[in-house]
């Protein structure tokens, strides 16, 4: 198939970008779309242009980096995926694509479509973790009963992989589903109660401190999260915050 | 408890709570208001009763007043807080796919309330408070008669074609802020399986509500 693609160009983070107007062809309807952002960028590099800089690692969905905003979408058009997994089968020959990087004060563009997600990471040290004594008498984690339904929905929380969807997604550019994703994994879990009071006040004093907006509860990001993080974890990090402070 | 109510979800919170007490309000005044419909008289002396009672005057408006704006107000700065925190919008946007035009446009819907709500004071509560609280008349009646003022006041004002539209359209409006703000609510304090479970009965709340509202003025519209 053939395509125009409309694309955030932008030099570095001080410059201000412009979108920029690129013709692909010949492309294969089962290419990801990372696959076919690889054929233009060498198309740019034989014909001597910069080629678009551009998020990417693991190519199978689970590192988070490839961070596009795809047709008015984060990561696309198609649900449950990253821009990895999109396939271009999901467009028509002859379609234009808009592709532009994550939008939010708390990412900053650092070139093209590669943005600075920092602020998850900071966010994460201010409390997204458990203290465990790895002196070498660490008890089994198995030894500890925790009920098959706590389990399962730490484990959902839990595969949140930091993509920063739903702050790309949300018109507040809220964290909300990012922070209750890695709050609940632990709230749910014995291990986790230690430490629960600190954890939410630091993680939500850290989201303030970034410049995240409040979550006005749009949903939109529960639908664009590649990884299906339910807005259930917003409102258990709304309780567990409630708790802390009482 | 202090520093809980400056964090972003210390606020959603307080909207939270706000709104739980001004969809309480709405009800209690619809109730009232249905009255004006079926029953003239009771609508007369119950409203008599709102307007008289020390209680109510003195106790609960001041809660309700200190709720209207605090919700608006506090609104207005989360607002502002959310525009400077998006990174300046993007060129091709399609907000239509994950979620609905109501939800994302709250702001729209409670200026439109808000205007509405500065239309109502003239009409309705800012000569309540001039013939109570600076002629001094308590009796609640019509000047040199026996009967109440209140039933008469509410068909008078409904006469007017163009007072009835601007409250048919700040009712659709409502309507539309209450379709995203009654589960919203729910789901800002925590509650997130009530939420779900009261969909319905938001969706319901949402529709009934302002329509009972709308047939409120249409029918005073066409029985003056």
């Amino acid at each position: 198939m053939n395509l125009t693609l409309k694309i955030w160009r932008q030099k570095d983070s001080s410059s201000k970008g412009q979108m920029v107007d690129y013709k692909v062809t010949e492309i294969s309807e089962h290419m990801s779309f990372l696959e076919m952002m690889d054929v233009l960028n060498e198309q740019l590099v034989n014909s001597g242009e910069e080629p678009v800089a551009f998020d990417h690692d693991c190519r199978e969905g689970i590192c988070g980096m490839c961070s596009m905003y795809i047709n008015g979408e984060a990561h696309g058009p198609d649900r449950g995926v990253t821009t990895c997994q999109l396939h271009m089968r999901m467009f028509k020959d002859g379609d234009t694509i808009t592709i532009e990087p994550f939008r939010a004060a708390a990412f900053p563009v650092i070139k093209d479509l590669v943005v600075d997600r920092m602020a998850f990471e900071r966010i994460q040290q201010a409390g997204g973790y458990i203290s465990v004594n790895t002196s070498g008498n660490t008890q089994d984690a198995n030894s500890i009963p925790i009920s098959k339904h706590a389990a399962d929905e730490a484990m959902d929380a839990a595969t949140c992989i930091g993509c920063g969807a739903c702050v790309a997604t949300c018109k507040n550019s809220s964290a909300m589903l990012f922070v209750g994703a890695k709050v609940s994994q632990y709230a749910l879990l014995p291990q986790g109660q230690v430490e629960a009071a600190d954890r939410v006040k630091n993680m939500v004093a850290q989201m303030d401190l970034e410049g995240f907006g409040n979550c006005t509860n749009t949903g939109a990001c529960e639908v664009e999260c590649p990884k299906g993080i339910s807005l259930d974890n917003i409102a258990r990090m709304n309780r567990e915050l409630m708790k802390a402070n009482i | 408890m202090g520093g809980f109510f400056k964090s972003s979800i210390g606020r959603k919170v307080a909207m939270a709570l706000s709104a739980f007490f001004l969809m309480f309000f709405l009800l209690q005044h619809l109730a009232i208001n249905l009255l004006s419909v079926f029953n003239p008289d009771t609508f007369n002396e119950v409203s008599h009763f709102m307007g008289t009672n020390p209680v109510v005057q003195f106790a609960l408006q001041p809660v309700l007043i200190f709720a209207v704006v605090f919700h608006f107000v506090m609104g207005f700065i989360l607002d502002i807080k959310n525009r400077k925190a998006n990174g300046g919008g993007y060129v091709k946007n399609n907000g239509a796919a994950n979620s609905t035009w109501f939800s994302r446009n709250m702001i729209i819907s409670g200026i439109t309330i808000l205007a509405f709500i500065v239309l109502h004071f003239i009409d309705f509560w800012f000569p309540e408070l001039n013939v109570k609280y600076i002629q001094g008349d308590m009796s609640g009646m019509l000047p040199g008669e026996t009967e109440f003022r209140y039933h008469e006041e509410l068909v008078h004002k409904f006469a007017h074609p163009a007072r009835v539209v601007a409250y048919v359209v700040a009712f659709v409006f409502l309507g539309l802020h209450l379709a995203h703000g009654f589960t919203s609510a729910f789901q800002s304090v925590g509650a997130a399986a009530l939420r779900k479970k009261l969909n319905t009965v938001g969706n319901a709340y949402a529709i009934l509500v302002p329509l009972g509202f709308i047939v409120i003025a249409i029918y005073h519209y066409f029985n003056h």
